[in-house]
C-alpha cells in the first residue's frame, strides 16, 4: 500500500462575511504521496488557494474549516492547537507565495528572515543558523550568498526574491512544500529558472510539492498528479496524462479547448461560455452546470458522484454516470 | 494618399529622466530606436519580458507619453502633439487592467459614450444612445447593462466594456496592451475570439502586446520580439515559431510552459542565466550579450541592427 504523507478528507472551508457565508471549499479530498508533485489547477475563485491555506491553517480571520479532516502522517492536524500548528508550519510543511515582493518583510535583511525560521525550529546556535542560511542561499542558486545575506529584499530582483522565499521555505527540510502560484509574477525566462530549480530540489531533497496554479502549461511541465477544481469542488483528479489526454469532466475539457493549440495552428478557440461562479450563491447541483453545454436535468438538482474512470482517475460528472448506467434501470434513467 | 500600411513607426525613442543623484539625471532608455509597420487589418504581436519597453511603445504611439524622438505615421499622416486629438479617432487603446482603466463612478453608458462626446460624433441624445447600444451588442453585452456601474461586472465583462470604448470612434488601429493577461483561461478564450471577430468585421489592425507567447502566436500575423528597448527579431508568426534565429528568441520560446505533458517531458529547455540588466546601466553594444552564450568582442563594441534574412524575417544579431 502506498504511503500518503498528506490526506485531505472532505474538507469544507467557509468565510463568514457580512454578505453571508462564502463556501470557498466544498468537500475536497485528495491524497499526497511522499516525494510527488501534486498540481491543483482552477480559475480564480475555484478554491485552490483556500485549500492550501486550510492545510497550513493560515486563513483570514473570517475563514474557518467547517468540516473535514487533514491527516499529516496519519495525525489529524485540524485538531492541532495553535501552538502545535506553529511547530508544524515551517518544519513539516512550508509555503511559498505568488508575490515575492509582498511576502518578504521589507525592513529586515534577507539573512535575518532566513535565520528566523532556522532558529525557531532547530536548536542551532546563531552562528550555525547563519551558516545554514548561507548554505540555503547557495542551494537555490543565489549568486554571492555572503553579500545577499546582508541585503534587503528591495535590493533583489523578482526572480532572486522568489529564490530567497524558496530558501526560507526549505531551510528546515520540510516534508511538504506548498507553492501557491510561485511563478505567476515572474517573466517566462525567470519562470523557467524557478521551475527548474523546484524540480531539481524536489529530486535532491525528496519532499512532496503541492503546486497551486491556473497555468496549464506549468502544470503539464511539473506535475505527477493533477486535481482540477471548480466552485470549491474537485471536478477531476488523475495523472497528468489522464487529465490532458483523457479528460472526463466537461469543465476540464472546456479548459483544454480554450487554450491556444501548441502546434501553432490558428484554429479558433472554443471558450467556456458564461462567467465564473458566485460562491455566495452556489447551485444545488453541479457547480459547473450553468456553464456546461451538456448539462442535464439531474445536474441542476444533484451533486454528481465521483466515479473512478480508470484506476486512480476520478471525475465527478453526471455524464459519466449516465454512460455507465445499464439500459435496464429505467426508473433511474428518466431522471436524465 | 493611401499606402499599404496603416501605421508606420520609424526610429521611435522614449527616454525617461531618472534621478540618480542629488542633481544628476540619467535618461532611462525605455524604447531605443524602434521601427515597424503594420498593414491594414493586420495583427502585429509584440512580446518581451517585463521592462523591455513593449508597453511604452504602445503608449508612445498614442502620445500618452511624448516621444523623445522618432516618427509615427497613421494613414500617411505624421502624429504630432498638435493633431493628436483628432488622430486618436483613428487609433485607440485597450488596457491591461480592466479594474483600473474604467472609471468606477461612471455608468457603462457614459464610459462607452465618452469618446462620442469628445469627438462630437452624434447630433442628438437618441442617436448617442443608439450608437452605444449598438457597440454593446457588438462586444456581447446586454442592453440592460448600460445603466450599471463597473463594479457590478466580472473581469471579462469589464474588458468588453474597455473594448467597446476603444471601438466607439471607429478606429482603424487599436493598441491592445496585455488585454487578456488579467483574465481566467476560459474567459481569455472568449475575449481572444472577440478580437478576431471584430477584426474580420471592422478590418481593424492591432498591435497586440502580451507576454504570453502562446496567445500572441495564436492571434498574430507577425511577431516582434523586444529586449531592453529594441526589437531584436521580427518575422511572420509561423516563421518565428518554427525558425527562431536570435538566441534570445530561441530561449524565450523554449521557456514557455507547454500545456501538453508529453511534449513538455521530451523537449530541452534552454534556461537563460541571470537577470535582465538594468536599463539605467545598459551593457555596451548588444544589450543581450551579458546573457548570450555566443557573445564575442564584436557584440561588446557594436550594437547589431535588424538585417533581412529573407522570407520577411529580420534579426538583429552578429553571430546568427
Amino acid at each position: 500500500m502506498t504511503e500518503y504523507i498528506l490526506q485531505v478528507k472532505d474538507l469544507h472551508t467557509s468565510f463568514f462575511t457580512d454578505a453571508g457565508e462564502v463556501q470557498a471549499v466544498n468537500g475536497v479530498s485528495f491524497n499526497l504521496e511522499a516525494g510527488k508533485i501534486l498540481g491543483i489547477v482552477g480559475e480564480s475563485g475555484s478554491g485552490k488557494s483556500v485549500t492550501s491555506y486550510s492545510v497550513m491553517r493560515i486563513l483570514a480571520d473570517t475563514g474557518r474549516i467547517t468540516k473535514g479532516e487533514i491527516y499529516f502522517k496519519n495525525e489529524d492536524i485540524t485538531k492541532y492547537s495553535e501552538k502545535q500548528m506553529h511547530k508544524f508550519r515551517g518544519k513539516h510543511c512550508s509555503m511559498i507565495f505568488q508575490d515575492p515582493m509582498t511576502s518578504l518583510n521589507p525592513v529586515y535583511t534577507v539573512g535575518n528572515q532566513l535565520m528566523e525560521a532556522i532558529l525557531l525550529h532547530t536548536d542551532k546556535s546563531r552562528k550555525q543558523a547563519k551558516e545554514r542560511a548561507i548554505e540555503m542561499l547557495e542551494l537555490v542558486g543565489v549568486n554571492e550568498p555572503q553579500k545577499r545575506y546582508n541585503q534587503y529584499p528591495y535590493e533583489l530582483s523578482g526572480g532572486m526574491r522568489q529564490r530567497v522565499m524558496i530558501a526560507m521555505a526549505l531551510a528546515c527540510e520540510p516534508d511538504i512544500l506548498i507553492a501557491d502560484e510561485p511563478t505567476t509574477a515572474l517573466d517566462v525566462t525567470i519562470q523557467a529558472q524557478i521551475l527548474e530549480l523546484m524540480q531539481d530540489l524536489q529530486k535532491r531533497l525528496g519532499m512532496a510539492i503541492i503546486l497551486v496554479t491556473h497555468d496549464l502549461g506549468v502544470i503539464a511541465e511539473m506535475c505527477d498528479e493533477i486535481i482540477v477544481m471548480y466552485g470549491g469542488r474537485v471536478c477531476e483528479q488523475g495523472t497528468a496524462d489522464d487529465i490532458f489526454y483523457n479528460p472526463c469532466h466537461e469543465y476540464t475539457k472546456g479548459l483544454l479547448r480554450s487554450i491556444p493549440d501548441i502546434s501553432g495552428s490558428k484554429k479558433r478557440l472554443t471558450p467556456i461560455s458564461g462567467t465564473p461562479i458566485n460562491l455566495l450563491n452556489l447551485p444545488k447541483g453541479c457547480a459547473f452546470c450553468a456553464r456546461c453545454e451538456k448539462a442535464m436535468k439531474v445536474c441542476l438538482s444533484y451533486q454528481p458522484e465521483e466515479l473512478e474512470i480508470t484506476p486512480g482517475h476520478y471525475a465527478s460528472c453526471w455524464l459519466n454516470v449516465k454512460e455507465r448506467m445499464e439500459p435496464g434501470k429505467e426508473e433511474a434513467r428518466h431522471e436524465f | 494618399m493611401s499606402s499599404e500600411y496603416i501605421v508606420e513607426v520609424s526610429d521611435l525613442k522614449q527616454y525617461f529622466p531618472v534621478r540618480t543623484g542629488l542633481f544628476k539625471k540619467t535618461p532611462l532608455k525605455a524604447v531605443d530606436g524602434v521601427s515597424f509597420k503594420i498593414k491594414h487589418g493586420e495583427t502585429l504581436g509584440l512580446v518581451g519580458e517585463s521592462g523591455c519597453g513593449k508597453t511604452t511603445v504602445g503608449r508612445s504611439l498614442l502620445h500618452l507619453y511624448k516621444p523623445t524622438a522618432g516618427e509615427v505615421k497613421v494613414e500617411g499622416t505624421t502624429v504630432t502633439p498638435q493633431n493628436i486629438g483628432s488622430m486618436r479617432s483613428k487609433m485607440q487603446m485597450v488596457f491591461q487592467d480592466p479594474y483600473s482603466s474604467l472609471n468606477p463612478r461612471m455608468t457603462v453608458e457614459d464610459i462607452i459614450g465618452e469618446p462620442f462626446d469628445v469627438h462630437k460624433l452624434y447630433s442628438n441624445k437618441k442617436e448617442r444612445r443608439e450608437k452605444i447600444l449598438e457597440l454593446m451588442e457588438l462586444v456581447g453585452l446586454n442592453a440592460e447593462h448600460a445603466t450599471r456601474y463597473v463594479h457590478e461586472f466580472s473581469g471579462g465583462q469589464r474588458q468588453r466594456i474597455g473594448i467597446a470604448r476603444a471601438l466607439a470612434v471607429n478606429p482603424k488601429f487599436i493598441v491592445c496592451d496585455e488585454p487578456v493577461s488579467a483574465l481566467d483561461v476560459s474567459i481569455q478564450a472568449q475575449i481572444l475570439n472577440m478580437f478576431e471577430d471584430l477584426q474580420a468585421k471592422l478590418k481593424v489592425a492591432y498591435l497586440f502586446i502580451a507576454h504570453d507567447l502562446l496567445v500572441v502566436r495564436h492571434i498574430s500575423n507577425r511577431i516582434a520580439v523586444m529586449y531592453l528597448g529594441k526589437i531584436i527579431e521580427i518575422a511572420d508568426s509561423d516563421e518565428l515559431n518554427s525558425n527562431p534565429v536570435h538566441p534570445y528568441t530561441i530561449s524565450l520560446l523554449s521557456a514557455v510552459p507547454i500545456p501538453d505533458p508529453k511534449t513538455a517531458r521530451s523537449r530541452q529547455r534552454i534556461v537563460l542565466e541571470g537577470d535582465v540588466p538594468s536599463p539605467l546601466n545598459m551593457p555596451s553594444g548588444c544589450a543581450f550579450r551579458t546573457r548570450c552564450k555566443y557573445a564575442t568582442e564584436q557584440c561588446k563594441e557594436q550594437c547589431p541592427s535588424l538585417t533581412d534574412r529573407g522570407n520577411n524575417h529580420f534579426v538583429a544579431c552578429w553571430n546568427k
